[in-house]
């Protein structure tokens, strides 16, 4: 935003004020984030910078708390369920709310706005309330502290984000694409694999990686749904953390940042193609 | 096909099957309809069943109270006739001290006692102690025998009590969830003074929202101000500063939290290297009120600025113009013509950051400590350590109510479809 020439002293120190204003909170939306990464290899168990890393002294930085994390089998054991809960939790909450924005874009839906406010509603109960539910619901029919019964509670906590994003993708839909298709002699099914799917894949697959990264976030169903042996990764780590907190946490934290950084990629170049896609401007 | 003009003009258009047209069209949008709603059905099904019934269940719970119900059924029998002034006969006595050693035998005791003791405490004691001795006893009187055993059981208080956690559905956890009790004679009152927690702590949970959504607000605003004014290069590239905490875990951003604000962590270094504060002088600025409110802020800002900025980006440079060029002043013309039109914006972020910070759960729990924990960490507790289950379900329910309401609030104002992601 450059300044217009006829701007006083009052309104350029004004300008600029903002413009250290608007730093700032970016410095407070992102350092915290990025701080724990180099933290993550001091080679003291501390959580600070000690005066051999502000000195980039060699020796004061270490891959051990890496190395602690491979080798210890808690940490590998919940990093295996964290993938196994949060895949197919992601494949029941991609397919049933794709399936579900395709049926709510439609105009003739009757009672649409209730049905859409049901269909959200798991992202807007707090999770303590849905967590101490589900809890009390699948104990009585077995369900609890069992693999299906987590696969089931994250799968329905991230259908809301799948219809969202499906749905925001069908709005600017060309719905006279399918006319054409079935028009030309293609049945429904074929119509939809052919023409609609490519379509809307990019929100799709944004909606799928939303689903997946709220089930391998997700701490509180965890804690009271899973036992020991569905232990996750958030949960290890809430248990890290509220014990004692060791520098293998800010290792995990870490890796964990790495995987955030490349889903928001991946989700952005989506929704860049699927603007172009749709003929929108790129933006 | 042929239609003569003059039928075709008199009589219902037809379809090309010969149906009128009407009928048809009518048949097709059925056909359209059941369709539509055929595709959302799984789905729908799918929440109710793993979602919806869970919490219908749990909100039963809240007004659920079988556990003395079931256990002294002839007692309450008994009690029914009872009017509440004195203690009652010795039929009561008798058929409380044969269904408690029952109780005792099925082990259901302590449930009981449990029970009535969340109501009046050293119940569970009075119970336990009956009990042992009136076992041995092989016939009546009871009353005079339970009264030797523990002169409480001629208290009035005690048996209206009994008679009044025997029904088996119950307001009483919502009684306490308020910080009310029934008294003695019935009414409805206060507890006393210290024993009102609940009423503080939903006052502090909407203390604590009201303050993450003023802080997001304020911070929120210019930086949404700036990504929507500047040219997209640059604003794509700040956004991404936004989106990324949004993407990243919530235990790890809390984590980070503790690291940076710890007495030893790294803020307080900075600060004792600067030397604004002493090295004994390290700031307490985590587990306590100030920790979940830096913390929460962080974490919600983004839900803020996303709203704001899909508003903000549509409002056209040329009214802030048109405004300066009719002769008002920078300020003015942004207070008066700019903020307006962000107020659906504002509305929006707002109650989307209120209504996530309500039910907040993890962060305080994790830098709350004791003065910054919210109503979410009671019901944990109670659902996890105090077992005290139905007065969870009941905080959970008033918790709940108040959450759908905004709900209903932001679907008015915003409607959900135009909830936006990233």
């Amino acid at each position: 935003m450059a300044l217009p020439p006829y701007v006083g002293p009052a309104g350029r120190a004004w300008h600029y004020s903002f413009l250290i204003f608007c730093g700032l909170v970016f410095l407070f939306l992102i350092a915290p984030i990025l701080v724990i990464i180099p933290l993550s290899f001091n080679a003291e168990p501390y959580f600070t910078f000690t005066e051999g890393m502000l000195a980039f002294e060699s020796d004061a930085y270490s891959t051990r708390w890496y190395a602690d994390i491979v080798n210890n089998p808690q940490w590998v054991f919940s990093a295996g369920n964290s993938v196994i809960v949060a895949v197919f939790a992601t494949l029941i909450a991609t397919v049933l709310g794709t399936v579900a924005a395709l049926g709510l874009s439609q105009a003739h839906l009757p009672y649409k706005p209730a049905v859409m406010g049901l269909l959200i509603s798991p992202m807007i109960v707090p999770l303590i309330i849905s967590a101490a539910g589900m809890f009390f619901f699948y104990s009585k029919i077995g369900l609890a502290q069992t693999m299906p019964g987590l696969i089931l509670a994250h799968a329905v906590l991230g259908t809301p984000f799948v219809v969202i994003t499906v749905t925001a993708t069908l709005v600017g839909f060309d719905h006279s694409l399918t006319r054409a298709s079935e028009n030309l002699g293609a049945g429904p099914t074929r119509t939809f694999f052919k023409i609609q799917m490519p379509l809307i894949l990019p929100g799709v697959v944004s909606g799928g990686l939303f689903a997946f990264i709220t089930s391998f976030d997700e701490v509180v169903v965890v804690f009271f749904l899973a036992g020991f042996e569905q232990r996750t990764i958030p949960r290890q780590m809430w248990a890290g953390i509220r014990e004692q907190i060791s520098p293998t946490i800010l290792a995990v934290a870490t890796i964990l940042v790495c995987i955030s950084i490349a889903l928001l990629t991946t989700v952005e170049l989506l929704r860049r193609r699927s603007e172009r896609l749709r003929g929108m401007s790129p933006g | 096909m042929t239609v003569d003009a003059g039928t075709a003009l008199s009589g219902p258009i037809l379809a090309a099957d010969g149906t009128p047209l009407k009928v048809s069209l009518r048949k097709a949008q059925r056909v359209r309809k059941l369709r539509a709603f055929a595709l959302v059905l799984p789905l729908l099904a799918f929440v109710l069943i793993t979602f919806i019934l869970p919490i219908v269940d749990m909100l039963l719970r809240s007004v659920d109270n079988p556990v003395v119900a079931r256990n002294l059924p002839i007692t309450l029998n008994v009690l029914k006739d009872w009017d509440g002034t004195g203690t009652p006969d010795e039929t009561a006595y008798a058929a409380i001290a044969k269904e408690l050693v029952e109780a005792r035998e099925n082990k259901e005791m302590g449930k009981v006692a449990t029970r009535l003791n969340f109501e009046t405490s050293g119940m569970r004691s009075l119970i336990g102690k009956s009990v042992r001795k009136i076992r041995r006893l092989k016939e009546g009187p009871y009353k005079e025998a339970l009264i030797k055993i523990d002169k409480r059981w001629a208290n009035t208080e005690i048996w209206s009590t009994i008679k009044r956690i025997g029904a088996p559905y119950t307001h009483v956890q919502y009684l306490a969830a308020l910080d009310m009790k029934t008294q003695p004679d019935g009414s409805v009152g206060m507890q006393p003074e210290d024993r009102q927690i609940y009423g503080q702590i939903f006052m502090r949970t909407l203390w604590i929202s009201l303050l993450v959504t003023g802080f997001c607000l304020l911070l929120a605003y210019p930086v949404s101000y700036l990504l929507a004014t500047l040219p997209l290069r640059y604003s794509n590239l700040l956004m991404v500063m936004v989106l990324l905490p949004f993407w990243t875990s919530l235990l790890v951003r809390t984590t980070s939290w503790i690291v940076l604000l710890q007495r030893n962590g790294v803020v307080n270094d900075l600060l004792v290297w600067v030397g604004i504060v002493g090295e004994d002088g390290r700031i307490q600025m985590i587990y306590n009120q100030t920790g979940t409110l830096v913390a929460m802020t962080q974490i919600l800002l983004p839900f803020m600025i996303l709203p704001l900025y899909s508003v903000m980006k549509t409002i056209s440079p040329s009214y802030m113009r048109a405004a300066r060029s009719l002769g008002a002043k920078p300020a003015t013309a942004f207070v008066r013509v700019y903020m307006p039109q962000t107020a659906a914006g504002v509305g929006a972020g707002c109650l989307l950051v209120f209504i996530l910070s309500i039910g907040y759960y993890i962060t305080p729990a994790l830098v709350g400590g004791q003065s910054g924990t919210m109503i979410s960490n009671f019901i944990a507790y109670h659902m996890k350590s105090s077992l005290n289950w139905s007065l969870a379900a009941a905080l959970g329910t008033i918790l709940l109510a108040a959450v759908l309401v905004l709900y209903w609030l932001y679907n008015k104002i915003v409607g959900i479809d135009n909830m936006k992601l990233g």
